[in-house]
C-alpha cells in the first residue's frame, strides 16, 4: 500500500509536467486547431537556453523568468515566420512542417551543445519539504507550479481584455476581424504564450530526467495523450489528464507491465481514447453538418 | 502507359542493371539501399499520396517486416528469399488491423496515433518476453546472401539484381493498382470521401486496406533491407525512420510513382551531402529541405519534371 501511495504521488509529480506541455498544446489547438508536433523540441531548446543562464552564474530565478520570456519571444518568432506561410495548406504540409521545426531544433540543440547528457538544477532544497515522506521538495514544487501556472492562464484569458480577445480570435476570426481584433497577432500570441509554458514544463522535467537533446520525445507523448485524455479543446481538462497520464503511466510501469514498455501506455491510451471517446472527458464533441 | 513512358521505363532498368559493374561495391550497396527506400516510399505513398491518411509511423511496418524476416532466417534457417512473401503478408495483415482504428480518426489525430506508434516501436522490441525472439538490444545478425547458381557475381551485386527484381514486381503492382479500378477508389475518398461515398465506394474497406497494402510494401522493404544491411536492431527503427520516409514521399512528389524513386535517392545520398555542408547538424538541413519543399515546390520533385516536360511539349 505504501508502495502504491509513493508511486501515486510521484505520477503526480511528473504528471504536472506531462500537463504543462499537454496545456501548450491545447494553447496552440484552440488558437489554430492544429497539433503542435515541435512543442517538445521548443521546450527542450529553451531549457538549454536557461542551462546556459544558469552555467554563466545568473541565480535560477532570474533565468527562469528570462527564459520564459526568450520562449515567449521563440514562439512568436517561429508562428510568424514558419507557421503563417501554411496557415491555409492541407494538413499533410502543416504536419510536414511541423516535423521539419522538431527536427532543426532537435539537431540545432545537439550542435551546439552536443549530445552528452547533462543535469539541469532544481529550484527546490534537496531535503523533502515538510517532513514528508513519500514526495521529494522538486516533485511537489513541480505540482504546485504546474498550478499556479494553470491560475494564472485562468486569470489572463478570464478577466482581462486581451485575453478575451485572444479567446474571440480563435472562436470566430471573421467578427473577431470586424471589431477590430487583429487576429493574426492573437495568433502569434498564442504561439508565445504556448512556448513560454512548454519552457517551464521543460524546465521542471529537466532535473529528473537530465537534459539532452532527445529527452522530450517520450514527454511529449505523453503530453499528447494527457491532452486528448481531457479533450484537446480543454486547458482545465488538459490538466487533469496530465495528472491522470503521469499516475497511470507512473502505477502501471511499477506493478503491472513494467519500465520498458512505459511509451506503450501513452500509445494505448492515445488510441484507446481516440476509438472510444475522441473528444476526451472534458472536451466539446465536434458535430459537423454534412 | 504510353510507348513514351515504357520507353523510359525499358532505359531506366537497363541503366539500372548496368550500374553495378561500373560503380564500387560500396556504392553498389547503397544503390541497394535506394531501390528497397523506393518501395518503401510507394508504399507509404499509397496509403498517404493517394487516399489521404498522413502515418508518422510507418517505421513500424518497416521494422515488423525487418524483424520479420531476420527471426526467420535466424531462429528456423529459411532462406532469405523464402522470408520475404511471409514478411509481405504479415504486414498486409498488421496494416489491415491497425487500419481498423485509423478509420475513425482524420487528418492531424491519425497523424497523432501513428506518431505514437513510431515512438514506441523500439520499446516494443526490446520488450524482454519477446527477446527469446528479437534478440533484445543487441538485436540479431544474419548473414549474406551469397549469389546461387555459380552465377559471376561477388554478394553485393547479387544482392543488388535480388532488390532490383523484387521491386520492379512491386512497381508494377503498384502501378496496377493505382491505374485501375481501385485507385480511383482511393483518390476519390482522398478527395471527397462522402461524394465517394454515395457514388458507391465502401469506404471502410477502402481505407484499411489501403493501410494493409501500404504497409505490405514497406514490409517487405523492411525485409530486403535487413537483408542487405546484415543486422536489425531496435534502435535503428526509432521515429527517424518513419520521419525519413516521410520526407522521402513528400520530396519526391506525393501521389506520384516515379516520386518513389526520386524521393528514395533523396533519402539515400541527401545526408551524405548533408554531412558535408555541416557536420554537426545533418538533420536540420533535411529539415530545412522538408520546409523548403513545402513553399516552394509542393508537388515534389516529379511534380516539377512533370511541369518542366509539359512546357517545352506546349511552347
Amino acid at each position: 500500500m505504501d508502495a502504491l501511495l509513493h508511486q501515486v504521488l510521484a505520477g503526480l509529480a511528473t504528471g504536472g509536467i506531462y500537463a504543462s506541455l499537454a496545456l501548450a498544446l491545447v494553447m496552440i489547438y484552440q488558437a489554430t486547431h492544429l497539433v503542435n508536433f515541435a512543442q517538445g523540441e521548443m521546450a527542450m531548446f529553451t531549457t538549454y537556453i536557461a542551462w546556459s543562464l544558469i552555467e554563466a552564474g545568473m541565480p535560477y530565478w532570474a533565468a527562469f523568468i528570462l527564459t520564459v520570456l526568450t520562449a515567449f519571444m521563440l514562439g512568436v518568432l517561429i508562428e510568424r515566420l514558419i507557421i503563417r506561410p501554411v496557415g491555409q495548406a492541407p494538413v499533410l504540409a502543416v504536419v510536414v512542417v511541423f516535423i521539419a521545426l522538431l527536427l532543426i531544433l532537435n539537431s540545432v540543440t545537439g550542435w551546439i551543445y552536443t549530445y552528452t547528457i547533462k543535469t539541469f538544477p532544481s529550484p527546490f532544497p534537496a531535503q523533502p519539504l515538510f517532513g514528508n515522506r513519500y514526495l521529494s521538495s522538486h516533485e511537489l514544487g513541480a505540482i504546485g507550479i504546474t498550478l499556479v501556472v494553470l491560475l494564472l492562464l485562468y486569470a489572463f484569458f478570464r478577466f482581462t481584455p486581451l485575453g478575451l480577445a485572444m479567446r474571440a480570435a480563435a472562436q470566430n476570426p471573421e467578427s473577431s476581424r470586424l471589431v477590430g481584433i487583429r487576429v493574426g497577432w492573437m495568433l502569434a500570441l498564442g504561439w508565445g504564450l504556448a512556448a513560454a509554458i512548454g519552457s517551464i514544463g521543460g524546465m521542471m522535467v529537466a532535473p529528473i530526467v537530465y537534459l539532452d537533446p532527445n529527452m522530450m520525445s517520450g514527454v511529449l507523448l505523453y503530453a499528447f495523450a494527457a491532452a486528448l485524455v481531457g479533450g484537446i479543446d480543454n486547458p482545465m481538462g488538459a490538466v487533469i489528464g496530465g495528472f491522470l497520464v503521469g499516475v497511470l503511466e507512473n502505477v502501471l510501469g511499477a506493478f503491472v507491465i513494467g519500465n520498458e514498455l512505459k511509451l506503450s501506455v501513452a500509445l494505448v491510451i492515445i488510441i484507446g481514447v481516440l476509438l472510444v471517446r475522441p473528444s476526451g472527458f472534458f472536451g466539446r464533441v465536434q458535430v459537423s453538418r454534412v | 502507359m504510353s510507348r513514351k513512358t515504357l520507353v523510359l521505363a525499358i532505359v531506366l532498368l537497363i541503366v539500372a542493371c548496368a550500374l553495378p559493374f561500373v560503380v564500387s561495391n560500396y556504392r553498389t550497396f547503397q544503390f541497394t539501399l535506394v531501390l528497397v527506400y523506393a518501395i518503401a516510399l510507394l508504399g507509404l505513398n499509397i496509403l498517404t499520396g493517394y487516399n489521404g491518411q498522413i502515418s508518422l509511423g510507418h517505421g513500424a511496418f518497416y521494422a515488423l517486416g525487418a524483424y520479420c524476416t531476420a527471426i526467420l532466417m535466424d531462429r528456423w534457417g529459411v532462406p532469405y528469399w523464402a522470408t520475404i512473401p511471409v514478411a509481405g503478408a504479415v504486414c498486409l495483415g498488421a496494416g489491415f488491423l491497425f487500419g481498423l482504428p485509423a478509420l475513425r480518426l482524420e487528418g492531424l489525430y491519425l497523424a497523432l496515433a501513428t506518431f505514437a506508434l513510431g515512438v514506441a516501436t523500439p520499446q516494443l522490441l526490446k520488450y524482454h518476453l519477446l527477446e527469446k525472439w528479437t534478440g533484445g538490444v543487441q538485436g540479431i545478425v544474419i548473414m549474406k546472401p551469397a549469389p546461387p547458381f555459380g552465377l559471376p557475381l561477388n554478394p553485393d551485386q547479387w544482392l543488388y539484381f535480388f532488390t532490383l527484381a523484387i521491386a520492379a514486381v512491386m512497381f508494377i503492382l503498384g502501378w496496377n493498382l493505382i491505374r485501375g479500378r481501385i485507385g480511383r477508389a482511393l483518390v476519390a475518398i482522398r478527395d471527397q470521401h462522402i461524394a465517394a461515398e454515395a457514388m458507391g465506394i465502401h469506404n471502410a474497406l477502402y481505407k484499411s486496406l489501403a493501410f494493409g497494402v501500404s504497409a505490405m510494401f514497406t514490409g517487405v522493404a523492411g525485409a530486403l533491407g535487413a537483408v542487405a544491411v546484415q543486422f536489425v536492431a531496435p534502435d535503428s527503427f526509432n521515429i527517424f525512420l518513419s520521419i525519413v520516409l516521410l520526407v522521402g514521399i513528400v520530396v519526391g512528389g506525393l501521389a506520384s510513382i516515379s516520386g518513389a524513386l526520386y524521393g528514395a535517392l533523396f533519402i539515400q545520398f541527401i545526408p551524405n551531402i548533408a554531412d558535408e555542408i555541416s557536420k554537426a547538424a545533418p538533420w536540420a538541413i533535411f529539415g530545412a529541405f522538408m520546409i523548403g519543399f513545402v513553399y516552394l515546390m509542393p508537388t515534389g520533385v516529379a511534380g516539377a519534371v512533370r511541369l518542366l516536360t509539359a512546357r517545352r511539349k506546349a511552347p
